[in-house]
């Protein structure tokens, strides 16, 4: 909402300065958003009065003219313009001077003679002629207001005028009107609001006999009020309302038009004028639109009408879409001899819902979409009327209809100070409280509290607090801390372990990352998963932004595929990421999808299978999962089927791991080996062991021995290690692997792998005869269960 | 004798001094001082010395032993020191060689943010709940005083899962209030972090998807100017002692009063500059005293509790802490982007 100081002047008085009181207003709840000042772009323009005119002596397209701007003495301009004369009243930029755009204006001379300014146009001047509707648009502009010359452009054209514009929150559509915020400014700075009774002389016939209006639909018309006016002379709106229309960002067009935007913008209540001869029968129909009716409106669109919508008829056919927008058949012409003044309440609802289905949302929609005063619309039409008898636009007819669905009783609350205290944590006396509310006016009496008609926010006693705490001042509340009950607070054990993941996979060297929740359906084929995979039945969104935001998903695995692939492409050497994803896993017999959450793991560039298994390993380590084992999987189509594995505790499956199959990768313009992790959060937690617990350091030494045995190559180091751990009767500590070799001279088919092994009694020092004799019934089972032999 | 044994003192002490190594002196240990060695052969020859002279020429003898024995330790620590000295000479390296690289990764600016604001909350005996993000209507909205027919309802501006609109992606993180209020008893101090979701395309301030932190207070007795008094504090402690904070009218359909919180820019100290768009405030969060008729309808006696909520917007907050210009670049996770935090 713009709102032009000039005109809040005229409803009340105030000294604060431009900054004060935007700063006051915005600390009251009426948020100033911009400011601006109308002129702000002109510097040193003034009226001049043509006092001759004679030719350029060396070019024919110039004329040389003399002109008092007020000075001593007049100045001589040289101009190309064919349209002024002697006597004229034109603008001048004088010596020095800016125009809008910041385009500077110096003494200089043409053709050789000097030439002390320019002559302006309407464009120089940064208007159009929907400003001055007088003007020529390719000439100078010669003015028609009273003037004199030496008088400041800005003063002339209403261009003096400092513009606020307001950020109004939707339960205050009583501020979107000048009165409203005029009561607003009276109420912050206490000083008395100066509100105008609109006084119809009318007396130029009846109406009754020429328009009858009925509402058929009063669930989505409360109260529909009209006056008319014939003999109208459409005419262009005189200076002060065009400027104040354009202060508040609205384009001038003619005096009736003109004449229910100042209303709407006023009053806040928006009317509609349309042709009474357009009117079929006389009659108004306020009525829902029957099936397959159409209309075109205003802007020369035909729209298809469907029965939800309200729409004001003839007894035939639409002439308008209730709230929203007038028919181009009712449209008010050069022609047009009687007008009807509308000044209708509508349900905020249904005008709202009418307006996005027809994708058209106007001013007037977005008034009424919010509820606005039942009570408005009398007063609105009155002041239309009021407005046409001062601007002898026409002769108002006698009597205004007014046919209202309903009584419309106020709100009536109870002024309970000692509550209302209670909820601010204040002191504030129940007559202060009373000042303030009467300040807006509210009628108070003791404390019963009449809500006035516009507050349709105010319901509750908490509303009543928000007005009294905002004209006391939000910041003159005094500042305290919740006593009360102390509460433990603190992180659940969940979060804390979400934290020491994240902590872990840092130090693993992988970096964060946050992606979308909704992904597109097609990513379930990118990732080469099954037809049959129960992950392909994710929540849809209905309203999706686009296709590749249309599904929750039930994987994380896109998302980081997505990640990987747009750091390749962005030529980034390497990168390894980390996500706690939470996937959307929709639930047989339930209503909302199980939430869970998956911790992801991927990368690329100069890094291999065994890079990512020793960060998974590190990361569930140090998260105290004990138990952990790796097993080939090849049957996960979304990973290279030889380097996959999937990892488990206990039996508990978590996840998998291992390189994303080339398709995949390929599928992800990526030309380059990624791999990824998926884990499962919930199962990680569920492996979770108990907090350790200090075990005694060893009081004897431990004996190593290295072996290297040569065996099949199809072995996994797994099932070596098992065996390895079966044959050492307790005293095998550790088993490491450190060499893995194929070539001659092992036998093609066989491999050769060494292991280092720790044993340890923990009741004596071993002997090397004893420790040998582990070593050979380890060899022994080796070679017995799987045909492995020292080397 | 006197003059041979002046003879060995001279050839041993000259000796030692030309040594060029401890293996050296230790055979020149043995050539004059060892059993079979020069002085202890000089040494036998004393029998024929007259009783007078004997021990005479014996102090000699030994005082020429441990002259000799003296020097030649103290060769052996020179010599020592030289060889530990040429040793570190050529033991050294370019210590402007850069450190054998050892990665670690970034926390993402999003979660900086979020765990700072956590732990100042804990810190004020808060939980932290959490809710899901596929939530009812009647929990995102209804419950929240947006009645069926609210703007905020409609289609354009929320995501839905069913056709009668009863299901949706959470539009606030405020649904998490009426969950807790739900199943927990007063005293509750919760704060609840997550994604949310609006129907906005995607440019350098809009996301589809963004990142809340509710609160809620419930209590007897929780006052106005105790939700400013909490929210001060979590502004002083985000951004230094000294940062002042206002407080403006505002409106939500579940608070009442309402407020929104501004904190004085930190660039320009309220004289308007770039980074505050000229209005010398940035606005940081809404809050507002929980609106009677939605602890009502959770069942908590609005005669005897009442209570304080807010919101946080983390990608603003983030954006503006780290001087991030563009929102996308929250969600396409660039190395070059990550690893700067």
């Amino acid at each position: 909402m713009k709102l032009s100081r000039k005109w809040l002047s005229e409803f009340v008085d105030i000294e604060a300065s431009d900054r004060e009181y935007d700063e006051a207003m915005t600390l009251s709840g009426s948020k100033v958003e911009l400011t601006e000042d109308m002129g702000a772009g002109i510097v040193n323009v003034v009226v001049g009065r043509i006092l001759s005119l004679e030719k350029h002596p060396h070019a024919d397209k110039l004329q040389i003219c003399r002109v008092d701007v007020g000075a001593d003495s007049p100045l001589q301009i040289a101009t190309g313009a064919k349209n002024v004369a002697p006597e004229d009243l034109v603008p001048v930029a004088l010596d020095g001077s800016v125009l809008p755009g910041g385009v500077r204006i110096d003494a200089g001379e043409l053709r050789g003679v000097a030439s002390l300014g320019m002559l302006c146009s309407v464009k120089e001047l940064g208007l159009t002629i929907h400003d001055v509707p007088y003007a020529v648009e390719d000439g100078i502009l010669i003015l028609q207001e009273p003037c004199s010359p030496g008088q400041d452009i800005r003063e002339v054209l209403g261009l003096d005028d400092h513009v606020v514009e307001f950020e109004i929150t939707p339960n205050r559509p009583d501020c979107l009107s000048v009165i409203g915020l005029a009561r607003e400014t009276s109420a912050v700075f206490g000083k008395p609001l100066h509100l105008h009774e609109p006084k119809v002389k009318a007396g130029c016939g009846s109406l009754e006999k020429l328009l009858a209006v009925e509402i058929r639909d009063p669930d989505l018309c409360p109260r529909y009020t009209a006056r008319m006016v014939k003999n109208v002379k459409i005419a262009p709106s005189p200076a002060w309302m065009r400027e104040r229309l354009r202060a508040s960002g609205v384009r001038p067009i003619n005096n009736i038009v003109d004449i229910t935007n100042y209303v709407m913008l006023e009053y806040g209540q928006p009317m509609h004028a349309f042709d009474f001869a357009c009117v079929n029968g006389g009659r108004i129909v306020v009525r829902r639109a029957a099936p397959g009716e159409e209309l075109e409106t205003l802007d020369g669109t035909r729209r298809r009408l469907t029965p939800g919508m309200l729409v004001i008829a003839d007894e035939h056919r639409p002439v308008g879409v209730a709230g929203v927008m007038g028919g181009a058949n009712s449209e008010i012409t050069g022609s047009t001899a009687a007008v009807v003044f509308e000044s209708a309440n509508f349900n905020g609802t249904s005008i709202r819902q009418t307006a996005v289905a027809l994708g058209m949302r106007t001013d007037a929609s977005s008034r009424f979409e919010k509820g606005l005063d039942p009570q408005g619309t009398l007063p609105a039409v009155q002041r239309a009327c009021e407005l046409v008898e001062l601007l002898g636009a026409g002769e108002v007819l006698d009597s205004v209809i007014d046919v209202k669905a309903a009584d419309f009783p106020a709100t009536v609350l109870s002024l309970d100070a000692e509550r209302i205290n209670r909820l601010l944590g204040t002191e504030i006396p129940a007559p202060e409280m009373a000042q303030y509310l009467r300040s807006l006016g509210f009628a108070v009496t003791g404390d019963r509290v009449e809500v006035p008609s516009w507050r349709s926010d105010i319901e509750h006693y908490s509303d009543l607090a928000e007005e009294v705490a905002r004209l006391y001042g939000y910041n003159l509340l005094p500042t305290t801390m919740m006593r009360g009950e102390t509460t433990q607070g603190g992180f659940s054990d969940v979060q804390r372990a979400r934290r020491l993941a994240g902590t872990l996979c840092r130090g693993m060297g992988y970096s964060e990352i946050l992606t979308y929740s909704f992904v597109s359906p097609s990513c379930f084929d990118k990732i080469r998963l099954p037809a049959s995979s129960p992950l392909r039945n994710a929540i849809r969104i209905l309203n999706p932004l686009g296709e590749d935001t249309g599904i929750m998903r039930t994987t994380a695995l896109p998302s980081m595929m997505e990640t990987l692939s747009r750091n390749y492409s962005y030529r980034n050497p390497s990168a390894r990421l980390y996500e706690l994803a939470s996937v959307y896993l929709p639930r047989e017999g339930e209503t909302l999808p199980e939430e869970r959450q998956l911790l992801l793991l991927g990368g690329y560039g100069d890094m291999d299978f065994f890079e990512l298994k020793g960060a998974v390993e590190a990361v569930l380590a140090n998260m105290n999962i004990r138990g952990v084992t790796f097993a080939a999987e090849s049957e996960h189509s979304s990973y290279h089927p030889g380097r996959c594995a999937s990892v488990s505790a206990g039996g508990v499956p978590m996840g998998t791991l291992g390189q994303i199959h080339p398709l995949v990768t390929e599928e992800y313009g990526m030309d380059t080996p990624a791999y990824a992790a998926q884990l499962d959060f919930p199962a990680m937690l569920a492996c979770r062991a108990p907090e350790a617990r200090y075990v005694p350091l060893p009081r004897f030494p431990s004996v190593s021995r290295d072996i290297a045995v040569v065996c099949d190559a199809s072995i996994p180091v797994a099932v070596l290690e098992s065996c390895i751990a079966r044959g050492a009767a307790g005293l095998l500590k550790e088993v490491r692997l450190f060499d893995i070799y194929t070539g001659s001279p092992v036998p093609a088919g066989k491999k050769s792998v060494a292991f280092s092994l720790t044993l340890r009694s923990d009741d004596r020092t071993l002997t090397d005869a004893e420790a040998d004799a582990d070593v050979r019934v380890i060899l022994d089972l080796l070679h017995r269960e799987l045909g492995a032999v020292l080397r | 004798m006197k003059n041979e044994l002046e003879q060995i003192r001279k050839s041993a002490l000259g000796a030692f001094a030309a040594a060029a190594g401890t293996a050296e002196l230790e055979s020149l240990r043995v050539r004059f001082l060892g059993k079979k060695g020069e002085l202890t052969a000089l040494l036998k020859q004393m029998g024929s010395l007259s009783p007078e002279e004997r021990p005479v020429m014996g102090q000699l003898a030994n005082a020429l032993r441990e002259e000799l024995e003296g020097a030649l330790d103290a060769r052996v620590r020179v010599l020592e020191q030289e060889a530990l000295e040429a040793k570190l000479r050529d033991e050294i390296i370019d210590v402007t060689i850069p450190g054998t690289p050892v990665t670690v990764g970034h926390r993402h600016p999003l979660t900086i943010v979020l765990e700072e604001a956590l732990d100042i909350f804990v810190g004020m005996g808060f939980e932290i709940a959490e809710g899901p993000e596929v939530e009812l209507a009647s929990y995102n909205f209804t419950r929240l005083n947006t009645p069926e027919g609210h703007p905020a309802r409609e289609w354009q501006d929320t995501f839905y899962l069913s056709e009668d609109s009863g299901v949706l992606l959470r539009t606030q993180t405020s649904p998490v209030q009426v969950r807790v209020m739900e199943k927990k008893a007063p005293p509750i101090r919760i704060v609840a972090p997550g994604r949310v979701y609006r129907k906005d395309e995607v440019d350098a301030t809009h996301s589809p998807m963004f990142h809340q932190m509710e609160g809620l207070v419930v209590d007897k007795g929780i006052t106005m100017t105790d939700l400013k008094g909490t929210l001060e504090t979590l502004v002083k402690k985000l951004y230094g002692q000294e940062s002042r904070v206002r407080f403006r009218p505002h409106h939500f359909p579940f608070t009442e009063p309402s407020c929104e919180v501004d904190v004085q820019c930190f660039q320009c100290h309220g004289a308007g500059c770039r980074v505050c768009k000229g209005e010398g405030w940035i606005e940081l969060l809404g809050a507002g005293m929980v609106h009677p008729r939605v602890l009502a309808g959770c069942g908590i006696d609005t005669d005897v509790y009442s209570g304080f909520a807010f919101g946080i917007g983390l990608e603003r907050m983030t954006m503006r802490r780290f001087e991030i210009s563009d929102l996308r670049l929250m969600f396409e996770n660039d190395m070059r982007f990550l690893s700067q935090f």
